[in-house]
């Protein structure tokens, strides 16, 4: 996957697993005002994710590297399960994972952690790469229907950060709302 | 309770709805003892503001008492009596630290849509579209108050709710556009277009902060006399050329600073109605451009006026060649509060001569009428939850 930018440190390169240009690549960031450590523990202590993922998603955590997740995923919301691998751990620092080899969905990631410029915080970078059902047709479909892997990373880092920083992921759902309301109340 | 609703463009509905409930740990629920009616939410009203939702909850001018206190709020108790900043900030990101509270990252749920618009989401807003976090808002009977410990502000005195209501928006907007003018006292002079609510208190601020003048620029005689009374020199824009008339009244030189208290609506210009109408282009930006054009050279502009989108025909060079400097957003009401409520509390100021009309809040349809056609010399309705 491209770096987004040159200058950060180097990292081992995940072995790569979606083949040839099907996949679907991603890199989105967010910058958190807490430090690495904290924010590099939260996400290594998998079962937490299903706090910052939208979607319904449930994590088993098999051995220390390995797990199970499954998801629900577009088109069509049918379920994927795959077991993920963690292949790169360099504490307070980078997570890197990619799925097992009989995985129906080949997806491959990493996570960083480097400090921002000054007091700022934390830069926290997030890329995925992952080879989508229907390849690029099926990509281009979950992009209409708003279930775009770009937004749901960001939808992922936005919620990590709201939960770090102010202890609680915002919503309206469940707020009172005049009728007719044409579309229930969702956080996005 | 009884809330109101937004029905559409021009289409108010007082209706009844579920009472809010705590949904986060930081969360309050308070009983809304006054609530008004801001120049902002007829943007709303007049539909040109996109992500609005039919049934949606406006307002977000309210104050009142803490009945429900989410398990992470230690500073309120049941019974304190809050006035509640429009702008949400949860207190703990990189904004929210550096006081930009209106900018803050962390409590606009639909942030995706608003960074697909505009690159970025601000802090959200009660009562204030789905881009801006589709909060209900605080015309009702009653408001679900999230970050709770952040934003409102307890008033222990036995000021009456007239007198403090308006730190939730209006005080504190106009005198952060007062303040962003940089006056200099007995020095500066300070133009300001738009007589409305947030103008009356730029008007009365940038008195407060010592300002050598203070030009008021609206078409509507009421307004203009409240502004007269507040300590400005009115200038009628029906009668002649207001940039001509502030270049002599300014000895040729220009305001120092411009105050664009009007917004994406303003009057005066055909194009932009045109335009806007033919949703050719979002916002009217008439007296911006009036502004960008006057301001002495070196001055300020500074702009608490709504814009929403894209606006054309901006003299960008003319900004450029006086190297007029930019202040602009919403509020960050969570800084004045405490200030502000010190010089209601020294009777430097009284917010309650802003308003004109009373209307219960099963009456609101209505009450927006008025306020929108400026009908029966209406600057300011504030609404009563209980009738």
């Amino acid at each position: 996957m491209p770096p987004r930018r040159a200058a950060k440190p180097p990292v081992a390169p995940s072995k790569i697993v979606v083949p040839g240009n099907s996949g679907v690549k991603v890199t989105r960031a967010c910058t958190i005002l807490k430090p690495a450590s904290e924010l590099y523990s939260f996400w290594r202590d998998l079962a937490n994710l299903v706090l910052v993922i939208k979607h319904p998603t449930t994590i088993q955590q098999i051995s220390p590297t390995e797990s199970r997740w499954s998801v629900s995923a577009p088109p069509g919301d049918r379920r994927i399960e795959w077991t993920s691998l963690i292949i790169n751990d360099e504490p307070d620092r980078l997570l890197a994972w990619r799925s097992a080899e009989d995985a129906q969905i080949p997806n491959a990631g990493t996570v960083r952690f480097e400090p921002a410029p000054g007091d700022q915080g934390t830069e926290v970078t997030v890329s995925l790469e992952y080879d989508p059902p229907g390849g690029k047709v099926g990509a281009w479909l979950a992009k209409l229907s708003g279930e775009e892997a770009g937004q749901q990373v960001a939808d992922t880092l936005r919620r990590f950060k709201a939960l770090m920083e102010a202890g609680e992921i915002p919503t309206t759902e469940g707020q009172p709302v005049g009728e007719p309301q044409k579309s229930k109340k969702t956080s996005k | 309770m009884k809330a109101v609703c937004w029905m559409g463009k021009k289409k108010i509905e007082v209706q009844r709805v579920k009472d809010p409930v705590i949904l986060n740990p930081r969360d309050c629920i308070v009983k809304i003892t006054s609530t008004a009616i801001c120049g902002s939410d007829l943007h709303l009203y007049d539909g040109f503001v996109p992500t609005m939702e039919k049934g949606d909850i406006l307002g977000h001018e309210f104050m009142g008492e803490v009945v429900e206190i989410g398990p992470r709020v230690k500073n309120l108790k049941k019974g304190d009596r809050v006035v509640v900043p429009f702008t949400i900030a949860c207190g703990g990101c990189g904004h929210c630290r550096q006081a930009q509270w209106s900018c803050c990252d962390n409590t606009n749920p639909n942030a995706g849509i608003a960074e697909l618009l505009n690159g970025a989401s601000g802090a959200a807003l009660y009562g204030y579209s789905h881009m801006m976090g589709g909060y209900a808002g605080g015309q009702a009977q009653y408001a679900r108050v999230p970050f709770a410990d952040v934003g409102p502000i307890k008033i222990e005195s036995d000021l009456p709710d007239d007198k403090v209501l308006f730190l939730s928006d209006i005080f504190p907007t106009g005198y952060q556009a007062a303040e962003q003018c940089n006056i200099v006292p007995g020095r500066s002079t300070v133009a300001v277009w738009g007589c409305g609510p947030v103008g009356q208190f730029a008007i009365r601020s940038a008195m407060l902060l010592g300002a050598a003048k203070v030009y008021a620029i609206d078409n509507i005689p009421e307004r203009l006399a409240m502004a007269e009374a507040g300590g400005a020199t009115a200038l009628n824009s029906d009668h002649g050329d207001i940039h001509e008339r502030l270049m002599v009244l300014t000895g040729g030189r220009g305001p120092d600073a411009a105050i664009d208290a009007v917004g994406m609506e303003a009057h005066g210009s055909l194009y932009d109605d045109v335009k806007q109408r033919l949703k050719l282009e979002q916002d009217r930006p008439y007296a911006l451009r009036q502004a960008m054009r006057v301001v002495r050279k070196g001055g300020v502009l500074s702009v608490p006026g709504v814009y929403s989108g894209m606006i054309d025909k901006v003299p960008f060079g003319a900004a450029f060649g006086k190297g007029v400097t930019f202040k602009m957003g919403q509020t960050h009401v969570q800084s004045y509060l405490q200030p502000l409520l010190e010089l209601i509390e020294q009777r430097k100021i009284d917010p309650s001569f802003v308003i004109t009309h009373r209307v219960p809040l099963s009456r609101a349809a209505d009450a927006y009428d008025t306020f929108c056609k400026k009908k029966d010399g209406c600057i300011k309705v504030v609404l009563d939850p209980a009738a």
